[in-house]
């Protein structure tokens, strides 16, 4: 009699790491038991009253940076006034916020977290586990036929490339912040160092860009190595800035060493690739009179989106394949509990180690292709901006799935391109996005993880809520 | 003679830690024996869980000397080792655990432990949580990944030895059903026994348990006490725990030793130390009767 | 020229812009006192603050020709307008990308925080153009200390201003932090913000405070970059928010005077690095110092270490 009513005590209070996880963001959601809430009676009047609150504001915030635009004039700065912009604003933030008091959240008494909304938009974890496998085939298979499909002209082209690219990124990324839990802001350095080691040796020792690639690769992995083991000791956040001083230090290395790296104003006549010696030019010896074509640039274009296609497919393959290897799954025991690995025989600095260097050398190998594509490199397309881009393209998509951060590319991309119009707007909006997602999706689109290895054969995913978030 | 002063697995010698001005544990000494479960007692904050994260290298003594033999003490090479500030001996008998990193200790001195708050690896599988503690041996059997990446056949039986290991003591536990469920979704009770399974995955000599029976339920005791005596006669295992459990202490222990304030009041087989005076009056400080009672529970449960 | 002289110029020059960087530097270590966050976007509420003073200074039109204590009174009032304003972008960069993360997953907020830091420098950018802004000298004049070959050591009448003012900001917030209730509420809220709402504490708006005060503390930061620069431009933010950041850690995370300290190191070693070795490799310096300070003194100089628990 006791044993029972012992256990079921103890099972539902094992229910565990959701419940207490709920506890801990409903504490720290933090209104105190004593807050009153208005009666459903006077909502309208609470919701103006609010609404008022939110349009003052917008007009502090607004007023004075919109309002008053400082002009470099004559003899020191003047003001020019705008105050239609602000009138907007402020009536814009007014509305909106009435609106959504009124009839979203309209909850009464308390009003639901944001996050804590559902939306069904996304597939379910068992979903895309049905999906998986004719989709990964659909995908590859469209990849592979996509340049000659009608609308592949030269503009749709390009933008496979950088999505290709930033995938391959992301996925590099994605070994050291998603499986290892590592915080790393700084991946940009090995972009920059696989960019440069390609330019470099490309332009010194006139080595075509199949011998250069790899040797890119394996020097970006070394820095990986040589930044990753002073930094390995720290943890959360300080490795994130230490991480991205390592990036900043590294561009205004570029920036300043003249003589090696020719400073601010790049390389240029990167070598392009070439098929097997030949090249892709206009002439004799060129890929279009090799094989009866007529010539056409777009044909360069396309074997530079085969390139990077294999070069992407390649990333994504090897780090399924290590995280189904002992290396991979001693990654992801770290993200979850760094001690209990020590505890098991682990080397947890080797462990760190080896995964800074393999997202480091992906990074390198995505740096290289980025050299030959444009044929031109300067430090100013390795900021601090850029680490940023990758990683929120890699937290967007959800920590540690390889198709959330397809979604995410996919999806920043198309933002970048729709807003281009809007010009200096685009990137305000690109801001604001990352956050309104961020809060719609803590976890990231695809936040389910499936296990490395299974008894029954049947992989159930792994609820996102469970996964560690690593703490270094 | 007891087991623990003729052939000791683990002799902890004059042990210090202090942390700053306070001193956790003052010039210990024990041994745990062969093939004993050896428990360690004490009232809250006497040091019994220093102990453990010194032993398994958490944490670096001040002071003392802290030994493993693996297959036999011998008392001469220890003494070499000490002079001559080597870790091990070279025929990996004997190991130095003061002077080796706490990966090491379970690597090469194969002691494994568990936590007294668990750590399982939550988001992961219980079969995941039994690989990764296989991880030095599948490291091996991969050819440090290359060999893995590629598909070696070498990788694919270490794999299914791997396989094997953990269906074995996922049977051991009763969670052979639950393989594939993530291990922060399992009871608590179930969530010990994973990690006990896990520690004996990695292959150990000597298993340490830090408050094995901590929240579990009296039947779930009594479970806990067959795995762990299945785990010292069926696999020879030695095992050392600390336990506030009196129930499984007192049944299952070869041997106890006591500590309050961070030293040792008591050290013997448990009818002695439940009769030890010392032990009554500083440990417990209540009568006699009351030492059995939870025991008495425990059996009967 | 002495090298006595130059050194004095140089300290003089270090601990000016090391105030500055301290005045930043306490709105990170605030804030990561009380949620472990870094706050990515502060440099950027450093920023607005600094174009905020601008604007208020052009709207007055203070200039180099305005009466002393006319000047004083204005100054004061630049001031008073760019905290007030700066502290409301504070509070709503943490209202809008932190309060609805809170005890959510941990790099969510940090993707916010960039993607506010984004945000805002697009917005000023926008709103006030993409050009740098410069401003003609308002406080002018200073004391020549001592002179030897020609080389004049001089300590201007804005340095001091920087110094006294961030003296008795500092003063103040301690005081503040350590005698209040609010400053209470602020400690039990780092310690245990679930514990502290147990026991009546507005945990939404302790932090909501922080922010408010790391705001407006960057805002009086920002008034003393146009006024000891002469320009800004809307990237500001970014460089000297990671500088602000590596003081608050050299001087130990969560402790005001610690981030104080730390912002004159920084201040030091960057001014003596471009005076002595190269101003190109000037960032490179900080950069290595906050490395090497991370390295072998995780705790920083004033911090507590922290002990890893088994």
């Amino acid at each position: 009699m006791a044993n029972t009513t012992g256990e079921s005590a103890l099972d539902t209070g094992a229910v565990g790491a959701e419940i207490e996880d709920e506890r801990r963001a409903e504490a720290v959601r933090g209104e105190p038991p004593f807050t009153e809430h208005p009666a459903s009676g006077d909502r309208l009047a609470a919701a103006l009253k609010d609404a008022v609150i939110a349009g003052l504001i917008a007009l502090a915030l607004a007023g004075p940076m919109v309002g008053l635009r400082t002009e470099t004039a004559i003899g020191g700065l003047s003001l020019s006034q705008h105050w239609l912009p602000v009138a907007v604003i402020v009536a814009v933030v007014f509305l909106g916020r009435l609106l959504l008091n009124l009839f979203v959240w309209r909850t009464g008494g308390r009003t639901k977290p944001i996050t804590a909304t559902s939306f069904r938009l996304l597939p379910s974890g068992e979903q895309l586990e049905k999906w998986r496998w004719p989709g990964l085939v659909a995908a590859i298979a469209f990849t592979i036929v996509m340049p000659f499909l009608p609308f592949a002209d030269r503009y749709w082209m390009d933008q496979a490339i950088v999505v290709l690219t930033y995938c391959m990124l992301g996925w590099g990324l994605n070994v050291v912040v998603g499986l290892a839990g590592l915080l790393d802001l700084g991946y940009v350095a090995f972009y920059a160092v696989g960019a440069y080691s390609f330019a470099l040796l490309a332009t010194n020792f006139d080595l075509g860009f199949w011998v250069c690639l790899p040797m890119a690769g394996i020097l970006a992995a070394g820095w990986g190595l040589i930044l990753g083991f002073p930094v390995l000791r720290l943890r959360g956040d300080y490795l994130a800035i230490v991480t991205l001083a390592f990036g900043e230090i590294i561009r205004v290395v570029i920036i300043n060493w003249y003589d090696f790296t020719n400073g601010p104003d790049g390389i240029s006549g990167i070598p392009r690739p070439t098929l097997f010696g030949i090249p892709f030019e206009r002439g004799d010896d060129g890929f279009a009179a090799v094989f009866g074509l007529e010539y056409s640039s777009i044909q360069r274009i396309i074997f530079l989106y085969y390139i990077i296609l294999v070069l992407a497919l390649v990333t994504n393959f090897v780090t399924l394949r290590l995280r189904r290897l002992p290396v991979g799954r001693a990654w992801e025991a770290l993200r979850e509990d760094e001690i209990a690995c020590r505890s098991l025989g682990i080397n947890t600095t080797n462990t760190k180690l080896t995964a800074f260097a393999t997202g480091a050398m992906f990074g390198g190998f995505a740096g290289s292709f980025f050299a030959t594509r444009q044929g031109f490199i300067s430090p100013e397309s390795f900021t601090a901006i850029e680490s940023f881009i990758i990683l929120a393209v890699v937290v967007l998509g959800g920590l540690g799935s390889q198709l959330g951060i397809v979604i995410a590319v996919i999806f920043l991309n198309t933002a970048f391109e729709v807003l281009r119009g809007l010009d200096e707007y685009r990137m305000l909006i690109v801001g604001l996005m990352m956050v309104l997602i961020m809060v719609w999706r803590p976890r990231g689109l695809v936040s389910t993880r499936r296990p490395s290895v299974t008894l029954s054969g049947r992989a159930k995913a792994v609820r996102g809520e469970l996964v560690g978030e690593g703490s270094g | 003679m007891n087991r623990w002063e003729s052939d000791p697995i683990l002799t902890v010698e004059h042990l210090t830690m202090r942390f700053g001005g306070l001193v956790a544990i003052d010039d210990l000494s024990f041994s745990v024996g062969r093939g004993d479960i050896t428990a360690i007692i004490g009232p809250n904050g006497a040091g019994k869980t220093t102990v453990f994260n010194c032993v398994t290298g958490f944490y670096k003594p001040t002071e003392g000397r802290i030994a493993i033999a693996l297959d036999k003490a011998d008392a001469e090479t220890l003494e070499r080792l000490t002079a001559g500030g080597q870790r091990m001996s070279e025929d990996r008998n004997i190991l130095l655990l003061d002077r080796m990193p706490d990966f090491e200790i379970a690597r090469d001195a194969r002691v494994a432990r568990t936590f007294q708050n668990i750590r399982l690896f939550g988001g992961m599988t219980v079969l995941e949580n039994l690989f990764v503690a296989q991880h030095n041996k599948l490291m091996l059997a991969s050819n440090y990944t290359i060999g893995g990446i590629f598909g070696l056949s070498r990788y694919r039986k270490g794999q299914d030895d791997a396989l094997g290991r953990a269906r074995y003591w996922l049977e051991q536990i009763d969670l052979i059903d639950r393989a594939d469920d993530p291990a922060a979704d399992l009871p608590y009770g179930a969530q010990r026994r994973l990690e006990i399974a896990r520690a004996m995955c990695t292959g150990p000599k000597l298993l340490c348990l830090d408050e094995p029976a901590a929240g579990l339920n009296p039947r779930e005791s009594a479970e806990l006490n067959t795995l762990l005596r299945f785990i010292r006669d069926e696999h020879g295992i030695s095992v050392l725990l600390i336990e506030h459990d009196m129930g499984v202490v007192m049944e299952i222990s070869d041997h106890i030793v006591v500590l309050d304030y961070g030293e040792k009041i008591s050290d013997g087989a448990a009818d002695f130390v439940r009769h030890d005076p010392k032990v009554i009056a500083a440990y417990l400080g209540v009568e006699d009767e009351e030492v059995e009672t939870p025991a008495e529970q425990g059996a009967s449960g | 020229m002495g090298h006595m002289e130059y050194f004095t110029q140089q300290l003089i020059n270090g601990v000016t812009l090391g105030s500055i960087y301290g005045l930043i530097a306490i709105g990170y270590t605030m804030v990561y006192g009380i949620i472990g966050m870094i706050n990515f976007a502060h440099g950027d509420i450093f920023m607005v603050g600094s174009f905020v003073g601008l604007i208020a200074l052009v709207v007055l039109g203070v200039s180099a020709a305005t009466p002393f204590f006319l000047l004083i009174l204005a100054l004061l009032v630049v001031i008073a307008i760019a905290m007030a304003l700066t502290a409301v972008w504070g509070w709503t960069v943490e209202r809008i990308a932190y309060r609805p993360l809170r005890g959510s997953f941990r790099l969510a907020p940090l993707i916010t925080a960039i993607g506010m830091s984004i945000t805002l420098q697009n917005f000023v950018q926008i709103s006030q153009g993409a050009r740098v802004k410069p401003v003609q000298p308002i406080i002018t004049g200073g004391y020549s200390l001592m002179e030897k070959d020609g080389f004049v050591v001089q300590i201007s009448n804005i340095q001091i201003i920087i110094v006294v003012l961030t003296v008795i900001l500092m003063a103040g917030f301690t005081t503040l932090i350590s005698k209040t209730s609010l400053g209470r509420a602020q400690r039990a809220c780092e310690q245990d913000a679930r514990m502290a709402s147990l026991l009546g504490i507005n945990v939404d708006r302790t932090i909501s405070l922080t922010f408010v005060m790391g705001a407006a503390l960057a805002a009086v930061a920002g008034v003393m970059f146009v006024l000891y620069y002469g320009v800004i431009d809307f990237y500001i933010g970014f460089l000297a928010g990671v500088k602000a950041f590596t003081a608050a850690v050299l001087g130990g995370i969560g402790s005001l005077p610690g981030a104080m300290l730390g912002g004159l190191l920084i201040g030091l070693i960057e001014t003596f690095w471009s005076a002595y070795f190269s101003i190109e490799y000037k960032d490179v310096a900080a950069f290595s110092i906050l490395v090497i300070a991370l390295i072998f003194l995780p705790s920083g100089l004033l911090g507590r270490p922290e002990v890893e628990k088994v």
